[in-house]
């Protein structure tokens, strides 16, 4: 097990050097400079000096090194100093956002627990959602419940997450009034009355995502769940008098949630994605909207890091995803 | 004599009908989606209002904006006193057309080196491993980051309107087409050690010979299920697209972009939101209807049960 981690491990290091470059080269393209909000009163040699300070006059492979360097060594440096008090990275540059001038990192330690609540929350329920349905629909193929939820699956994929989450600030915000329309980020859970708020301004954004995602998980559970099924170990099972209860929730399902497992991983990096149109919605300041906001003014180190991040995120849950396929599923290991 | 009584032959096709046929929620499916082209297809040659006119008067503009629903105009005005149901109309007709297109760019990229990876070992491996690295890239990210780095040096090309269609098709193009290369390379690999193209390679047929005449054939039904699946996905991203303000401009609206453009009077003119998203999710859920269908009716093992 542990040399088909490390392999795998090994392969997503040149797979994550390869993205960067990739994404580094085309944002690299964007017009825009570090010096665009400096004043043009500004003399020339003044502005050379600071690009010069800022790193920016170097040819591009310089700049993609150091901002490398800077992602993957002097930031977890900062991380360890803020955390533990120590100093570390000893006042080394960071990645710099040319909008605000502030570290990107900082900014995505600002944004991210919005994103986090929201998306993480969504995805759990989605999750708790889907597998009843998924389950159920398979036992009971071709029954009403089983046509409901494929209608229910097709719906939940095919209308787009703009559309719904509209209609229901449309209706349970602006109709009925039962909840706000806009995410409150400076919101503190300090008690239970400001907690019932933070729920209340949830409902909507979480809904609407864990609908979505709702949708995808419970077609595969449904078809892992009929898999497993029509094998010769439910019908032993069923023979030697198990009843029905135990052989679909201790037999089938431990079987059938293994390809589940590694669906729900490899999918939490594409919520973070599309949590980027939900936070559109609902103005959630989180980090799709950093991301928007940030490609609207061509702040390009911020743009570069906040999709870098998202890339990481993605090759990061397929590891993971891998790896839990091989400690749940021992045939697939390679060793 | 005995006349002898022989079935008729039956093509491929037929049983596919056949089969495509008993799949209700498909069947239903087609017909609505053939009531949503022939919509905005045909649509503007009865509907014969232009949906970019804006009344020159300006006194008269002022009357003609945020009407509701009336005989003039059966889905109200815009807040610029634009017909909204010819908006729909031509709004859906580019949304059709960048969904096709997408589709087709993706579809020729993906059998492409589908086709190559499957046929040829040597470029097997890298071309899978290409297939991979697109599949970790962050793709809205990078489609928002493409859209914002080209549209004014594609626009200043092909101008606006062609120059924007250009780009979204492109970008949605060469950002879905990994899992068309996936099943067709699949799909190839087997292929590849059937009797008919030993066969063939035995008669000295050339490598290109035997791809476009015996592969490509056979690599057909799971394409077309790709296909259709890619459709509601290009039509669904290029509205998310519109929505974040980075698809189309406003006087060569998308659904999804006459829906972004709803959003600001969503509270006192619910129904120009409510119209465009109804277009768009009803186009994607019967696409995505008629793709289960063709799977069904294209799988020769569920096909005839």
């Amino acid at each position: 097990m542990l040399t088909y981690t490390l392999r795998r491990l090994m392969t997503a290091i040149p797979t994550l050097l390869l993205i960067s470059l990739v994404i580094f080269l085309l944002v690299d393209l964007a017009p825009g400079s570090p010096l665009s909000e400096v004043p043009l009163t500004v003399p020339p040699e003044v502005r050379r000096k600071m690009l010069e300070a800022m790193g920016a006059d170097q040819p591009v492979m310089v700049r993609y090194v150091l901002w490398l360097k800077q992602f993957f060594w002097i930031e977890p440096l900062y991380g360890i100093d803020g955390l533990l008090g120590t100093d570390f990275a000893g006042g080394a540059q960071r990645i710099i956002s040319w909008q605000s001038k502030v570290p990107v990192f900082q900014i995505i330690g600002e944004r991210l627990p919005q994103t986090l609540t929201v998306v993480g929350t969504a995805y759990f329920i989605g999750v708790l959602i889907a597998l009843p349905i998924g389950i159920y629909s398979a036992y009971r193929q071709y029954s009403w419940f089983d046509q409901a939820g494929t209608f229910f699956a097709m719906a939940g994929f095919s209308v787009p997450t703009f559309f719904t989450g509209n209609v229901l600030i449309l209706v349970f915000a602006v109709k009925l009034g039962w909840f706000p329309t806009i995410y409150d980020t400076n919101l503190k859970v300090t008690d239970w009355d400001s907690f019932y708020r933070l729920v209340m301004q949830m409902a909507l954004p979480v809904t609407v995502l864990a609908l979505f995602n709702a949708a995808e998980i419970s077609r595969y559970t449904r078809s892992s769940v009929l898999e497993n099924l029509g094998q010769d170990y439910v019908r032993t099972a069923r023979a030697k008098g198990m009843g029905e209860r135990v052989v679909l929730l201790k037999h089938v399902l431990r079987n059938s949630l293994i390809p589940v497992v590694t669906v729900i991983a490899l999918g939490l990096p594409t919520v973070f994605g599309g949590a980027i149109v939900t936070e559109q919605i609902f103005k959630i300041n989180g980090i799709g909207a950093a991301l928007i906001g940030a490609i609207n003014v061509s702040d390009l180190p911020t743009v570069q890091t906040i999709t870098f991040i998202f890339a990481v995120l993605i090759v990061l849950f397929n590891l993971i995803a891998d790896i839990l396929y091989g400690i749940l599923d021992p045939r697939i290991r390679y060793d | 004599m005995t006349e002898l009584k022989l079935e008729k032959p039956r093509s491929q096709w037929r049983d596919v009908w056949a089969q495509f046929r008993r799949h209700k929620g498909a069947m239903a499916a087609l017909v609505l989606l053939i009531a949503l082209a022939s919509f905005v297809l045909i649509g503007p040659l009865v509907w014969r209002i232009d949906p970019n006119f804006i009344e020159p008067n300006t006194a008269k503009m002022f009357k003609l904006r945020n009407l509701g629903p009336s005989w003039d105009h059966p889905l109200g005005t815009d807040q610029l006193g634009r017909d909204m149901l010819a908006r729909m109309m031509f709004g859906g007709r580019i949304s059709l057309a960048v969904g096709s297109v997408a589709m087709l760019v993706a579809l020729f990229i993906g059998t492409t080196i589908g086709v190559l990876a499957g046929y040829f070992r040597r470029l097997d491996s890298w071309l899978m491993r290409l297939t991979d690295l697109f599949l970790a890239l962050p793709l809205l990210p990078l489609l928002l980051v493409m859209m914002f780095l080209f549209r004014e040096t594609v626009a200043g090309i092909m101008g606006p309107r062609l120059g924007t269609f250009m780009l979204i098709v492109v970008a949605i193009g060469i950002t879905s087409w990994m899992q068309a290369a996936r099943v067709v390379r699949g799909e190839v690999l087997a292929l590849k050690e059937r009797e008919f193209v030993l066969a063939a390679r035995s008669v000295g047929t050339p490598a290109r010979r035997i791809i476009t005449r015996h592969i490509l054939t056979n690599v057909l039904s799971p394409v077309l299920v790709a296909a259709t699946l890619g459709i509601a996905a290009a039509i669904i991203t290029e509205s998310v697209l519109s929505f974040l303000g980075l698809g189309f401009p406003p006087d060569f609206p998308t659904w999804g972009r006459l829906l972004y453009d709803g959003i600001d009077a969503i509270r006192t003119y619910p129904e120009r939101v409510v119209w465009p998203g109804l277009a768009i999710s009803l186009t994607v859920l019967s696409v995505n209807y008629i793709g289960d269908g063709l799977r069904d009716a294209l799988d020769p093992r569920i096909r005839g049960r």
